[in-house]
This record gives C-alpha cells, sequence and structure tokens, in this order.
C-alpha cells in the first residue's frame, strides 16, 4: 500500500445554471495571452452537444485516454514507438479550427469610421493572422442553451446506443450544462504520452502540469488527453494547461474557477488513494466496471492503518484531517451522488459530477409524472434527462448507479420538504433508498446551502521541505516560465554556479512619491 | 590566406564552435525556447505526407553525411565494401532521401511562404533557414550528375577527398588544399552546409538534439516530488 493525496473536485450539476463564470475567471487570469485566445482551461458546454473541441468525447476519431489491448493497459493512440514514428507528425492533432479560430472585433471602425447613411460595423478580426473574417462560423460556446439544428447537436457521443429521434421534439427536449476543466487524473494520458517527460504529476496533490522549460511542443499530449484539456500555444509552441491553480490551492485558497461560482456548485478537497493499486483499477476488463474500481481506490482516513501508512508515505498530519473533512469524500464515496467524467477513458479522472435532477413542475401538478411516497417529488427515471444519457455521461452507460444517486437527492428533498413544509418529517422516502435523517441533514448542508468552509477544504502545502528559504518563495510562483514549481531539470549546466535552484526574491516594489 | 583557405580553414571552426558553444548556451538559459515551434495546429493539410517526407529524408541524409565523411574510411573496407561500391551507395541513397526531403521540403516551404495562417505567425528566421535548407538540398541534389560521372569513370578520388578534408578539420589538422581539386557545385555544398550548423543554435532546428529516444526507456507515468530525495 502507497497512499497518496490527491486534490480532487466535485461539480454539482444540479446546481450549475450556465453562466460562463468560471470561464471568464479562468480566461482572465491564465489564458488571456497570445498562442491561448483559443484554450479554455475551463469551459462549460450546453448538452446535448457536440462541445468544445467539436465531438471531444469521440475517441474513434481522437484515439485519446487509454484502452486494453491483449489483456493489457495501453494507449489508444499506440504505444511509445508508434509515438515515436508518429512525431514528425501526429495524426490525431486537432487542428484550431475544431476548437475555434479566434476573433476579436475592430471596435475601433464604430469610432472612427466615415460619415455614412449605414452605420458603421465592427468586423470580425482573426486573432491569428490579424485579418478580417468574413464570418464567425464557430466559437467556445457555439451550441450554448442548445442553439443549433437538433441534427448537429444530435451527433454528441452520449446518443450511442439511445433512440435519440424522440428527444428532436419540442416537448421531450432536455438540457444541462457540463462545465469541465483538467481532470488531473490519476492515471493521466497526457503525462504518458508526452515524449519528453515535461507534463508530470505532482506527487503532493496529485495536480498535473506541463514544464514549460522541458516542454519541447512534440504535441502528444493535446491528442493523449482524452478530454482534450490540454492546449498547444501556437505562439510559445508549448504544452499548456489548467494548473489547478496551484499558487491558491498551495495556499490553502480554492482555485479560483471555485472561488468565482456563482452557484456554489464546485467543491474543492483532497482524498486518499492506495497508489499500487492504481494500475489494477484502471485495467478493469469491463468499461462499465470502472467507476467501482476507481471508487475502490479511495482509502478511509479515519482508518488507523490508513493513518499511519499515510504518515510513513509523507502525507501531514494536517492532509489527513483535511481528508476525514473533505466534502470529496463525502460526496464521492459516502454518499456515492457523485461520478467521473467518462471513466471509460480509463485516465481515471478527479473532477467527479453530481447529476442533475431535471423534474417538470407542470406536469407533477398535473399530475402527469409518477412520483414518490409524497406525491410531491417525482421518480428519477420519469424526469426530464435521460438517465441513460447521464449514464453515458458518467458510468460508462451504466445506469444503476446513476438511478440510485438521483433517488438519494430526491429523498433529501422530499424529507427537507416534509420537514420546512408539512411541518413533519416524512422518512418514506429516506428508507426507501436507505439514507438516514443525519446523512439528509448533512447531505442538505453541503448540496443546498453549501457554506464556503464546508465547499473548499484545502490544506496548506509545506514549501518548506524543498525550500531554504521559503519566505522569499511567497507571491512568486503562478504560470512562470521555468520549473519554479519543482525540480525540472538537471543540474548538468554551462555556468552551474549561476543556476538557481527557485526563484530569487523579488526586490520589494519602489515606495510611490508619496509613501516616502 | 586566400579566400579558399578562410572557407574551408577557418570557416568551418567557426561554425562548429558557435554551433556546440551557442547550443549549450541556448539550451542552459534559454530552454523555454527549446522547441520544435510545430504549426500542425493551425493548419494540418498535407503535413503527414510533408513533414514525414521531409523529416525522413533530411535525418536520413545526415546519418548518409556521417557515415560517408566522418566514420574511418578504414571500416568501409573492413566490411568488405569498395570505394565503388561505396560511392554508388552514396550516390542511390542520396538521391532517394534527397528527392524525399526535396519534395517534403518543397510543400513545408510553399505552407511556410502562402499559407496565411503560416506565413503571419511564423517569425523570420523560420522563413530564412528553411529557406537555406533547401538551397543546400538542391547544391547536395546538384552534386550527384557529377558524382555519378565521376563513378562512371571508376574514379572515388573527389569522395576521398571530400572524407579526408572533413577528417581533417575534424582532427584539427585543417587542410583546405584537400578541396583544390573538387568540383566548384561541391564547395558551394559545403559552405551552404556549414552555415547550417552556423545557424544552427539560433533557429528551431535546435529540437533535433531533444529527439526524445529516452521515451522509449522510461515508464509512462512521472512523478515529481518536493521531498528532498536522499
Amino acid at each position: 500500500m502507497k497512499i497518496r493525496a490527491q486534490f480532487a473536485m466535485v461539480f454539482n450539476l444540479d446546481k450549475c445554471i450556465g453562466c460562463h463564470t468560471c470561464s471568464v475567471t479562468c480566461k482572465n487570469v491564465w489564458s488571456n495571452r497570445k498562442g491561448v485566445e483559443y484554450a479554455w482551461f475551463n469551459n462549460v458546454e450546453s448538452k446535448p452537444g457536440v462541445g468544445y473541441p467539436k465531438d471531444w468525447e469521440n475517441q474513434d476519431k481522437w484515439k485519446g485516454g487509454w484502452k486494453k489491448i491483449n489483456g493489457k493497459l495501453e494507449l489508444n493512440a499506440g504505444g511509445k514507438v508508434k509515438k515515436i514514428v508518429q512525431i514528425f507528425a501526429n495524426p490525431n492533432l486537432p487542428q484550431i479550427d475544431d476548437y475555434y479560430e479566434p476573433f476579436t472585433y475592430d471596435y475601433a471602425r464604430l469610432q472612427n469610421a466615415p460619415l455614412s447613411e449605414a452605420a458603421p460595423t465592427a468586423r470580425p478580426v482573426s486573432q491569428i493572422t490579424g485579418e478580417k473574417m468574413d464570418k464567425i462560423t464557430w466559437g467556445p460556446n457555439w451550441e450554448d442553451d442548445l442553439a443549433g439544428e437538433f441534427h448537429k447537436r444530435s451527433q454528441d457521443r452520449n446518443f450511442s446506443n439511445m433512440e435519440k429521434e424522440m428527444f428532436k421534439q419540442f416537448e421531450n427536449t432536455f438540457h444541462m450544462y457540463l462545465p469541465r476543466i483538467c481532470n488531473h487524473c490519476i492515471n493521466p494520458a497526457c503525462v504518458a504520452s508526452c515524449p519528453s517527460g515535461a507534463m508530470y504529476k505532482r506527487e503532493e496533490d496529485g495536480i498535473v502540469l506541463a514544464d514549460q522549460d522541458r516542454c519541447r511542443g512534440w504535441r502528444m499530449c493535446i491528442s493523449g488527453c482524452p478530454y482534450k484539456k490540454v492546449f498547444y500555444n501556437w505562439e510559445s509552441g508549448k504544452a499548456e494547461k489548467c494548473i489547478g491553480c496551484y499558487p491558491r490551492v498551495e495556499s490553502g485558497m480554492p482555485t479560483v474557477c471555485s472561488e468565482s461560482c456563482v452557484g456554489r456548485i464546485r467543491y474543492n478537497g483532497i482524498i486518499l488513494y492506495d497508489a499500487d493499486k492504481l494500475l489494477d483499477a484502471a485495467s478493469v476488463d469491463n468499461d462499465q466496471d470502472l467507476y467501482k474500481a476507481h471508487l475502490d481506490l479511495f482509502v478511509d482516513p479515519y482508518d488507523p492503518k490508513i493513518i499511519e501508512q499515510a504518515k510513513k508515505d509523507g502525507v501531514p498530519e494536517h492532509w489527513i484531517e483535511a481528508a476525514q473533512k473533505s466534502p470529496i469524500y463525502k460526496m464521492a464515496v459516502q454518499w456515492k451522488i457523485a461520478f467521473p467524467l467518462h471513466p471509460e477513458f480509463r485516465t481515471l479522472p478527479m473532477i467527479w459530477y453530481v447529476p442533475p435532477l431535471s423534474p417538470v413542475q407542470s406536469q407533477i401538478d398535473q399530475k402527469k409524472l409518477p412520483t414518490e411516497a409524497d406525491g410531491v417529488i417525482p421518480k428519477a427515471d420519469a424526469m426530464r434527462l435521460p438517465v441513460k444519457y447521464l449514464a453515458n455521461l458518467l458510468t460508462a452507460g451504466k445506469e444503476e448507479y446513476i438511478v440510485s444517486a438521483l433517488n438519494r437527492m430526491i429523498a433529501m428533498r422530499s424529507y427537507q420538504r416534509s420537514v420546512h413544509v408539512e411541518g413533519k418529517a416524512d422518512t418514506r422516502a429516506l428508507d426507501a433508498v436507505g439514507m438516514t435523517e443525519d446523512m439528509a441533514k448533512e447531505m442538505y448542508r453541503y448540496l443546498a446551502i453549501a457554506n464556503y468552509e464546508d465547499r473548499f477544504v484545502i490544506p496548506t502545502s509545506h514549501e518548506e521541505i524543498r525550500l531554504d528559504d521559503y519566505h522569499g518563495f511567497q507571491g512568486q510562483n503562478g504560470f512562470s516560465f521555468g520549473a519554479d514549481a519543482s525540480k525540472g531539470y538537471g543540474t548538468f549546466a554551462l555556468f552551474p554556479e549561476r543556476r538557481t535552484e527557485s526563484m530569487e526574491p523579488r526586490e520589494p516594489a519602489p515606495l510611490a512619491e508619496d509613501d516616502r | 590566406m586566400n579566400i579558399k583557405t578562410i572557407v574551408f580553414g577557418v570557416y568551418p571552426y567557426i561554425a562548429l564552435t558557435v554551433f556546440i558553444i551557442g547550443s549549450w548556451l541556448r539550451f542552459d538559459h534559454a530552454q523555454y525556447t527549446w522547441k520544435t515551434d510545430s504549426t500542425q495546429l493551425l493548419s494540418k493539410a498535407n503535413m503527414v505526407l510533408a513533414s514525414n517526407f521531409f523529416h525522413v529524408g533530411i535525418l536520413s541524409i545526415f546519418l548518409g553525411h556521417f557515415a560517408g565523411l566522418v566514420l574511418p574510411h578504414g571500416l568501409w573496407l573492413a566490411l568488405g565494401i569498395s570505394d565503388m561500391q561505396h560511392q554508388w551507395v552514396a550516390i542511390i541513397a542520396g538521391a532517394v532521401f534527397g528527392t524525399m526531403c526535396l519534395l517534403g521540403g518543397v510543400m513545408l516551404w510553399m505552407r511556410r511562404m502562402f499559407n496565411r495562417r503560416i506565413a503571419v505567425t511564423g517569425r523570420r528566421m523560420d522563413k530564412f533557414i528553411l529557406t537555406w535548407l533547401m538551397l543546400t538540398l538542391l547544391l547536395g541534389l546538384a552534386t550527384i550528375p557529377v558524382s555519378i560521372g565521376h563513378a562512371n569513370h571508376g574514379d572515388p578520388a573527389v569522395m576521398l577527398a571530400l572524407s579526408d578534408w572533413v577528417k581533417s578539420i575534424l582532427t584539427l589538422q585543417p587542410e583546405p588544399a584537400l578541396l583544390d581539386n573538387v568540383d566548384p557545385v561541391f564547395r558551394a555544398h559545403l559552405f551552404f552546409g556549414m552555415t547550417v550548423f552556423l545557424l544552427f543554435p539560433f533557429t528551431r532546428l535546435v529540437h533535433v538534439l531533444s529527439a526524445p529516444f529516452g521515451y522509449l526507456m522510461r515508464s509512462y507515468q512521472v512523478v515529481r516530488t518536493k521531498r528532498r530525495l536522499a
């Protein structure tokens, strides 16, 4: 057994309103530079839809993630030798148009156009070539709120093995939001695909990073990631990705997408897992068993044996405490209401999702929907969102896990409704899904109230274990062009004495005139 | 000291020094700039054909030059390869891989010059070095008919003179006079080729030094720790 801590998140889709605050915040903080205009480390997709980049879930096309070949886990796009052979031209690389051609508008024209009868227009301008574009035909969120024709959106892979024609009908249509970031996988395919060894997973918190100095731009990570969450900066020629806001997380702050989420749908915390078992977990034969195997990787942070082993493996004491209070552990392991996105990609992703409920209130009022015992809360399999669709998204198609999670959330609502509306606790729904009143109350606190300190349980990191002068390091980390977050390079150097293992303390800012 | 002595006795050392020290310095101090600078993301069309032809061609040509010019002459004789066989192998391999490199290279050159996205976002040095490589290649291909002429007369003297000159440079005993009787097209090709070494550290060509063979040896997953390991 080898215990490692993993920084993880849960997104409660039941409360996501698709406002894109997370995407915009993230973009402004991390990817508002030349070369990554098209890259959204965080994006929110409207589902059903083909997503960003187009059709990313279709691994027959992109060959991302892992698969089992002759009983052995192997990269979907082929092993190491094949990667070297394909290094001159990666056949699985998306073209930027698969994301979208980044654009801005010729705003200046609105002010400096010569006098004319018609109002001046601000034409779109390509951010690659700087030339005017005739027409914008795709964008980062082209399908927002079910925009576009059904037959295009229905290319969505999650419709596979479903009769999708009926969802074309307005009465039957359904819609949900899917916010996506890097999954900081336990078995990352991007890391495994990187010929240079520039992509790596951090031992302390499992955040997956791309070493900007060591990256050579072989672009195998871009296609290797089945979620298409590693991006190629066409200006710098380097791979860039969501960095899990590690400078914030190391200081105990939530990621900036989580902090800014107005719906309070994002939970940050750590979870302990057994690193010795990860290969077996990623290699189970049946795709539908992957969720269960993934769940079994996580260990009980209250178990004295686990605690002892964790300490032996270098997990700090207060990280173990944080693992005990972790909202991730509660939702994923204790309540089993959160699921990994597309477990069949076999990367063991660590951003989990609580599936959305989608009751149709008018139909309940008209008594057209089958309901639970209380006659008010609808049944899980009678919702607007087909359970099969959610299962294709979150459990490799196995519906029973989704139904169980939805039933638990419904039971919690039913119970709370009885307490607050009827003034008398009705536990019939709870009993039916094997929940206690305490559990329902706690779920209510975490899901409905979602206090800041319940959502974010993030232990601070221990820079002092690697730095001589960790005060000098404060405030100096971020998206930097070097390996200052780790020892990324060797010691072989032409001028060794100039090499520093960490950033040098910054000069204090000069005082303003008034302060002198 | 005449111009030939400078170009074939001094210039090689300038080029090699800049090549080695320049690359080392760049790797040391500006590793962020050490990359392939791939533009495949911006335009994928025909890249599988163009890039593979170009790269396989140019790398094979480089290995061929290395085998013919740098490896000791005695090695080939010991292996039972006569000078004439050697010359014909060089002519045929050079023609095949040279043509391959030319085909791919022309496609890449057209793309770099006339594909709007690539032309606008590329650096001037990218355009320059690709053009320079293509000129070097064309000069190299132009030596093939001359070599065939020599080979048809059973005359390996030029080939041996070139190889002796390279050895004289590498053993720090330059003998530029060896090239006096070599056809001018070889000398032009040599000058262009040496200049590639001179330019190397300032271009994207440096990525060849990072050819990721280590990938074949390492395990798939890479984990870095903050703990000080011993």
